[in-house]
């Protein structure tokens, strides 16, 4: 089955498909940061930030593709227009993510931070930050795996990556690629969930110490 | 030593939080703000370091208004406690009491000097200074919330019903702890809760405050339980009040002595109430050879007393004698007894007071 792409193509295309979903992935974290605290903060601003970036998950993506360019000034090949796109619905995904992980910190914690001295800025990213860590990671899986899916779509502007197997298959009416599509995407959007959550694990050891009998 | 000057706090929606106080908190000592909620004795402790800005008065310490101090560089001069030790969980102990010195721009290795020496204070050991806070009992991390409070070595400390979420055997132990901290350290305390019995222990002065941000009175617990300002103080510190301002009361009472006998020795019957006491003179049961004579054993002893050491309050006394099976308050110096006094004895000194 591997044949009917050969292994050399994959590697090439599931480079390609971990670079478009993963550096938004990245950049939408890091946009969603000062979004999603925002949301928790100003207390008006929280309900319309929130349903307003998780509406832009709405788009249909085939669309953002190909407006991208318009709004952009870019061309219709340029990865640049797929990096957006995502990085659009990672932020779409995590705002909500993220204002609800500040929401889980306790507020003795918060208060008792202020009350040592610690300002707004460093508070929120020496304490907060930290031990919203569990939620905010929970988001970034869902929204790793729904970058891995999306992704896939912009083949049919002829950005390639893995989806450009299922648009070859299809062209050629040959099964092979496409199951090997799948099986990559799947194993793609699996890796990704796992290092993940591995990560999450790896900042926060002590969730893992056992509370005295 | 900290002066509140006609401080008001009004809400946004027109609550009144506390409403023209005036208090002067003195100097190395343990003061404590009580009241029901919603007397505005938190937010009065919280404009201390301004994590609430009073709408008009101004709060000094030391003469100088906290209004014209940053309010991170404020607090982080004023040791703060909260009640549920609000500790960093994703930190160390150790790494939570370096806290304040870090911020201070202490190196690495002073702060974690200080901080083991805070923990030390407070009676915790290294090998629990390496743990993370949800590892310790609540009464432990109620104790690291105490050291990181003093890690730097504030002159102020402010505690805010810092013993009101654990049970009342460790709350008693805390209690003990900070009041000796405090007389070791010579710290200034202004401590919040709504437990008079707390209060009256704990405070050299007593604020009692009442709804709607008013001080009802200022005054030394003993004080306040002898001369409540009014009804509302009267009810508040509660219907017992006549006796548990016996435990600020000292009386002149000389112990009588008493006849102990050791485990094993023989007691001739008819002695009556015989103290058993091990080989250093402590006190360890009460045995009735009234009808019954011969050696003591451990099955002939009745549950001791409270005890009172020398120079007890009369409410200490009284506790001894009503507790005791014998009707004897035992009295006890460094653990060993000293001799027993009776009911009458310490109502005669009472009567002679006033």
């Amino acid at each position: 089955m591997i044949d009917s792409v050969g292994w050399g193509t994959l590697g090439e295309l599931a480079l390609r498909h971990l670079y478009l979903a993963g550096v938004p992935l990245v950049v939408g974290l890091l946009i969603s940061l000062p979004l999603g605290w925002l949301a928790r903060h100003v207390r008006w601003l929280g309900p319309p930030l929130v349903a307003g970036t998780g509406l832009m998950y709405t788009i249909p993506s085939l669309a953002l593709f190909i407006l991208l360019p318009l709004v952009l000034g870019t061309r219709i090949l340029d990865d640049a227009n797929v990096l957006v796109a995502m990085t659009i619905y990672t932020v779409a995904l995590l705002t909500r993510t993220v204002a609800d992980g500040f929401a889980s910190v306790p507020s003795h914690v918060s208060q008792a931070a202020t009350a040592m001295g610690y300002g707004e800025l460093r508070r929120v990213v020496a304490v907060d930050l930290p031990l919203a860590v569990p939620v905010v990671a929970a988001g970034l899986r869902v929204a790793a795996v729904s970058n891995v899916s999306i992704v896939s779509i912009a083949a049919l502007v002829g950005v390639s990556q893995l989806g450009s197997l299922f648009t070859d298959g299809f062209n050629r009416n040959a099964m092979g690629p496409i199951v090997v599509g799948v099986g990559a995407c799947v194993a793609l959007a699996l890796l990704l969930d796992a290092a993940i959550a591995l990560l999450a694990r790896a900042v926060t050891p002590w969730l893992r110490r056992g509370v005295p009998a | 030593m900290i002066r509140f000057e006609s401080v008001t706090k009004r809400y946004a929606d027109g609550t009144v939080a506390v409403d023209g106080l005036d208090l002067e908190v003195p100097g190395g000592g343990i003061t404590v703000l009580v009241g029901p909620s919603g007397c505005g004795k938190t937010t009065s402790l919280r404009m201390i370091n301004r994590m609430v800005e009073p709408s008009s008065g101004r709060i000094l310490i030391h003469d100088r208004d906290v209004a014209d101090r940053p309010p991170a560089q404020l607090r982080r001069s004023i040791g703060y406690v909260i009640q549920h030790a609000g500790l960093f969980p994703h930190r160390t102990v150790l790494a939570n009491v370096m806290t304040v010195p870090r911020l201070l721009g202490w190196d690495r290795g002073r702060a974690r000097a200080a901080a083991m020496e805070s923990l030390e204070k407070v009676g915790l050991t290294a090998d629990q200074a390496r743990r993370y806070p949800t590892q310790l009992s609540g009464g432990q991390q109620q104790r690291v919330g105490v050291a990181r409070a003093l890690a730097s070595g504030p002159e102020v400390v402010l505690m805010d019903e810092p013993f009101s979420a654990v049970d009342p055997i460790v709350r008693a132990e805390l209690q003990d702890e900070v009041r000796r901290l405090q007389r070791e350290l010579g710290i200034t305390v202004v401590l919040v809760t709504h437990d008079i019995d707390e209060a009256l222990s704990l405070g050299d002065m007593v604020a009692v405050m009442r709804q709607g941000g008013h001080l009802a009175q200022f005054a030394h617990p003993a004080e306040l339980l002898a001369e409540p300002a009014d009804d509302f103080v009267a009810t508040f510190v509660g219907r017992d009040r006549g006796y548990r301002a016996l435990g600020f009361v000292d009386v002149a009472v000389t112990p009588s002595p008493v006849l102990t006998a050791r485990l094993g020795e023989s007691v001739p019957a008819g002695t009556g109430w015989v103290l058993a006491v091990d080989e250093v003179g402590a006190p360890i049961g009460w045995a009735d050879a009234t009808g019954w004579g011969g050696p003591l054993t451990d099955s002939r002893l009745h549950r001791l007393g409270t005890l009172a050491p020398a120079g007890a309050s009369a409410r200490t006394l009284l506790d001894a004698v009503l507790s005791s099976p014998s009707r004897r308050g035992v009295v006890v110096e460094d653990g060993r007894v000293v001799g027993t006094v009776g009911a009458d004895e310490v109502l005669r000194a009472l009567g002679t007071l006033r």
